[in-house]
C-alpha cells in the first residue's frame, strides 16, 4: 500500500517538476507547480507529518501559487515565452550536465550510506501518544518549547516582509502642481 | 506472491532521499535554463520542497520532531521570500514590460 502511494505521489511530483521547467507558458508552469506541491503533501502524510501536509496545501498551493498567478495576470506576461532560442550556445547542455551531476552525486551519497539510513526507523508516533493529534502535539511542544525564540523572530520577519513589499510596490503619486 | 512483492518493496528512507535529490536537480536545471523571473522563482520553490521532503524523511527515520519544526520555518521563510521577490518583480516589470533576467542584469533602474 505504501509502495502504491509512493509511486503515485512520485509520479505526480516528477511530472509537475518537469512541467514547470519545460512549459513555455507561465500559467501552465504555475499549474504544474500545484501538481508537484500536492504530491509533496501526499509524501508528508505518508511520512507521518500530517500538520505539515495541511500547511503545505494551504500555504503553498493556496497562497503562494495564487500569488504567482495573480502577479502573472497583473503584469500581463501571460504570453508564451520563446524557449526555443537560447541566448548562450553552450548554456543548456551545461545546465543539464550540472543538474545530472547534482542528482548523481546526491544519489550516490544516499545509496552509499543506505546501510545507515535505509531502515524505516522507529517513526514518530510513540505508544502513549498514538491518538490522531499526536503529530500536532509533538510539533507544538517543539515549536513553543525549544524553538520559541525562532518562532518570535519569524513574526518579525513576516512584518518586515509585508512592510517592505508595500513600500516596494507603492505607486508614488505624482505631485499635482497647483494652477495658481 | 503479489503481497510478498509489495511487502518486500516497502519504500525506505533512501527512496524518499533519492526522490528529493531528483526534484532538487530538476529545480536546479530550471533556474539555470529559464529566462522568465517568475518561472525561476517557481523552480526555487521546487528546490525548497525537495529539501523539505528530505527533512521530513529524516525526521521520521530518526524519530525526532525537530526535522518537521525546521520544515515549518522553511515554509514561513519561503512565503516571505516569495512576497518580497514578487514585489521586486512587479516594480521592475512596471518600468519595462516583458523584461527577462538578461535585460535586468544591471542591478539598477
Amino acid at each position: 500500500m505504501e509502495l502504491f502511494v509512493f509511486v503515485v505521489a512520485a509520479a505526480m511530483i516528477l511530472a509537475g517538476a518537469i512541467g514547470v521547467v519545460v512549459r513555455s507558458h507561465p500559467v501552465h508552469a504555475a499549474l504544474s507547480l500545484i501538481l508537484t506541491l500536492f504530491g509533496v503533501a501526499v509524501m508528508f502524510v505518508a511520512q507521518e507529518a500530517h500538520f505539515l501536509a495541511a500547511v503545505q496545501v494551504i500555504v503553498y498551493a493556496g497562497a503562494i501559487v495564487v500569488l504567482f498567478l495573480f502577479v502573472i495576470m497583473l503584469l500581463g506576461v501571460d504570453r508564451t515565452e520563446d524557449i526555443k532560442t537560447e541566448p548562450f550556445k553552450v548554456q543548456r547542455p551545461l545546465a543539464v550536465i550540472v543538474g545530472l551531476g547534482v542528482i548523481g552525486l546526491v544519489t550516490a551519497a544516499v545509496v552509499a550510506s543506505r546501510d545507515v539510513v535505509s531502515s524505516r526507523g522507529s517513526g514518530l508516533v510513540t505508544p502513549d501518544m498514538a491518538d490522531p493529534d499526536s503529530n500536532i502535539r509533538q510539533l507544538s511542544r517543539s515549536l513553543f518549547g525549544d524553538y520559541v525564540v525562532a518562532f518570535e523572530v519569524t513574526s518579525i520577519l513576516l512584518v518586515v516582509a509585508v512592510v517592505g513589499t508595500v513600500l516596494l510596490t507603492r505607486r508614488v503619486k505624482p505631485v499635482v502642481k497647483e494652477a495658481s | 506472491m503479489m503481497s510478498a512483492l509489495m511487502s518486500a518493496a516497502t519504500p525506505t528512507t533512501t527512496w524518499y532521499l533519492v526522490l528529493s535529490a531528483v526534484l532538487f536537480g530538476i529545480g536546479t536545471v530550471g533556474v539555470l535554463v529559464r529566462r522568465n523571473p517568475l518561472v525561476m522563482f517557481m523552480c526555487i520553490e521546487l528546490m525548497l520542497n525537495a529539501v523539505n521532503l528530505s527533512f521530513v524523511a529524516f525526521a521520521r527515520r530518526m524519530g525526532d520532531i525537530g526535522g518537521q519544526t525546521t520544515v515549518f520555518f522553511v515554509m514561513v521563510v519561503a512565503a516571505a521570500e516569495v512576497v518580497v521577490g514578487l514585489g521586486i518583480i512587479v516594480s521592475i516589470m512596471r518600468k519595462r514590460p516583458g523584461a527577462n533576467v538578461d535585460d535586468i542584469s544591471a542591478l539598477k533602474g
